[in-house]
């Protein structure tokens, strides 16, 4: 299928689905439906650089949070510049502050972005657990910044107040829906276009065998570079959303646990080796976990992922994707 | 006479307190087929890595085509023209064997500029290297279900993909039957014949003295001897240190 094509099945499917949920469903599904798609953007995110490239990243949080804090401080100026005396300045800042929200998506997306490309060039030399273990003192670091930066909450948290309703879509969180859908659109197209191209050779060699990639031409330190800002800049914009979703944005809730392990286990469970599977892995671990929250406990839900990796690591290793494959190519055998 | 194609000079490489290379020095000519052998340990393929970026030698130069390669990476001499294929074959699992011929066409022959390879060109450049490593009937297999030889021919023809000068077949028919030796030997003959200047490192003689044109000695990281291989296997040195002093 060609990508115009493919991006148009996108639409369709997203359109469909927001028309579905505002016609049969309230609130509680976009509230529900967010967090699925959040983590679909999250495990395609991984996927660019621990599936294609087979760089295992722990520190997913950290570029999460990133996006979610540009947010938060982009709303903290403009709430500042409301308080300002008029001048010439502040009469500027009024006309750019408040900053709308897919702009701050954008801003996310490229501040994580960044910090992808500073994190490849003091990690990448590393390989295997060991640069495993420095995305995951990275996510620490970046925490320990945002708990002692005051301007955006520190450790107390800062909230964000969005509007009740937005124009044309209703209440605020169906509009955050219909964002997250565009970023899911924007993540599945982007995974799926490196996975079909130079690009995506370059990222399977780098997995399979770097010093075989190097010897064939592949500039593998550049790809990875390539892919984790790709990686990053994803996770920085599904962050960015996030203070406008729960409305108070403090360290514990963005830099938690389950989000790291969530990136990890999604796509190990879905299949690292295609687009499809990130997709997969997030629809049935995030809706598990949200029928588990409403029906058993929200505690139940890092247990949850936890038993389903546990039983796809040992029965699945290569995900639902990696038994379909082997499934149809048994039966082209028999 | 004109500047041979590939000038170590004095290269040198230590691990710890051990001399792997001692002041290598090497000319290979343009077209020539050179056979470089040695005992286990004598430093043949940490010479291999440190003409290929693998390595980086402390002293000395590695100059490739006129030109000093000492502080380039792998990827960047594979482009200016050095392939090597690997002692264990070190296929892309992942991709099938036409997609592993497809890696270095997309990422070093496309990328020297000049004619870009695009779509049924691609494809047609693959066909046309696995024919003649007589893979063509398993292009869309996984390297996993080739045997042992065909998984060496697919190591060879990947580096040939990358339209090389100079191409290091680095113990290329190690494990492999007679009739395997021979025909490898053959392969890597048809691909000198096809410009490609090769240096083979290998243990089995047969192999290396039907393909050598020169034939290069290392022991305990030092040359030996370099000449006619008629005339090396009989130097004493080199029976020495094969056979024992």
């Amino acid at each position: 299928m060609r990508t115009p094509l493919f991006i148009i099945c996108e639409v369709v499917v997203a359109t469909v689905l927001y028309l579905l949920f505002r016609h049969y469903g309230n609130d509680y599904f976009f509230f529900a439906g967010y967090t699925v798609l959040q983590f679909v953007v999250m495990a395609t995110a991984w996927n660019i650089l621990g599936g294609y490239c087979g760089y295992v990243n722990f520190g997913s949080a950290g570029f999460f949070a990133i996006g979610a804090y540009s947010s938060v401080f982009f709303y903290t100026v403009g709430q500042n510049v409301q308080d300002m005396d008029p001048g010439f300045l502040t009469s500027v800042l009024h006309v750019i502050f408040p900053i709308p929200v897919p702009i701050l998506i954008v801003f996310g997306g490229a501040f994580a972005g960044l910090v992808g490309l500073g994190t490849g060039y003091l990690t990448l030399r590393l390989r295997g657990v060991f640069f495993a273990i420095a995305t995951l003192a990275l996510a620490v670091v970046i925490e320990t910044l945002i708990v002692n930066w005051e301007y955006v909450g520190g450790s107390r948290g800062a909230y964000i107040i969005p509007p009740n309703t937005v124009p044309v879509f209703g209440p605020y969180i169906q509009y955050l829906f219909v964002l997250m859908l565009v970023m899911v659109i924007v993540g599945l197209t982007a995974a799926r276009l490196i996975e079909r191209s130079r690009l995506g050779y370059g990222f399977a060699t780098i997995r399979d065998d770097e010093l075989a990639a190097e010897a064939s031409g592949v500039p593998t330190l550049k790809l990875k570079l390539i892919a984790t800002v790709l990686s990053g800049a994803l996770m920085g914009m599904a962050g960015s959303t996030f203070p406008f979703y729960l409305g108070f944005t403090e360290p514990g809730s963005v830099f938690d646990l389950s989000y790291a392990v969530n990136s990890i286990a999604m796509p190990m469970i879905g299949g690292t080796t295609s687009w499809v599977g990130p997709l997969i892995g997030a629809i049935l671990l995030g809706t598990m976990q949200q029928v588990a929250t409403v029906t058993i406990s929200s505690v139940a839900n890092l247990l949850i992922v936890g038993l389903m990796l546990i039983g796809f690591v040992i029965v699945a290793p290569n995900g639902i994707v990696g038994l379909w494959q082997d499934w149809i190519a048994k039966r082209s055998k028999s | 006479m004109s500047a041979p194609l590939l000038h170590v000079d004095q290269v040198g490489k230590r691990f710890g307190g051990f001399v792997a290379l001692d002041s290598v020095n090497l000319d290979v000519a343009e077209g020539e087929r050179v056979g470089l052998i040695g005992p286990n340990g004598s430093g043949k393929s940490t010479l291999v890595n440190c003409i290929c970026g693998t390595l980086r030698n402390e002293t000395g130069d590695v100059i490739f085509a006129g030109q000093n390669i000492n502080t380039l990476n792998t990827h960047e001499r594979t482009h200016r023209g050095l392939a090597r294929s690997f002692q264990l074959p070190r296929p892309f699992m992942s991709l099938s064997v036409a997609e592993n011929i497809r890696v270095p066409l997309l990422y070093t022959v496309n990328a020297r500029g000049g004619h870009h390879l695009h779509g049924s060109e691609l494809d047609d450049r693959c066909v046309e290297l696995l024919k003649l490593v007589a893979l063509d009937k398993k292009a869309n297999k996984l390297p996993r279900d080739l045997t042992q030889v065909e998984m060496r021919k697919l190591e060879l023809a990947r580096a040939v993909a990358a339209e090389p000068k100079l191409l290091i077949a680095d113990e290329s028919m190690a494990g492999l039957s007679h009739s395997e030796v021979e025909d490898i030997v053959a392969l890597l003959i048809r691909l000198n014949q096809r410009g490609i200047t090769i240096i083979m490192i290998e243990h089995i003689m047969s192999a290396v003295m039907t393909f050598s044109q020169r034939l290069v000695v290392l022991v305990s990281g030092k040359k030996i001897a370099d000449g006619k291989p008629d005339e090396v296997i009989k130097d004493q040195e080199v029976v020495g240190a094969y056979l024992g002093q």
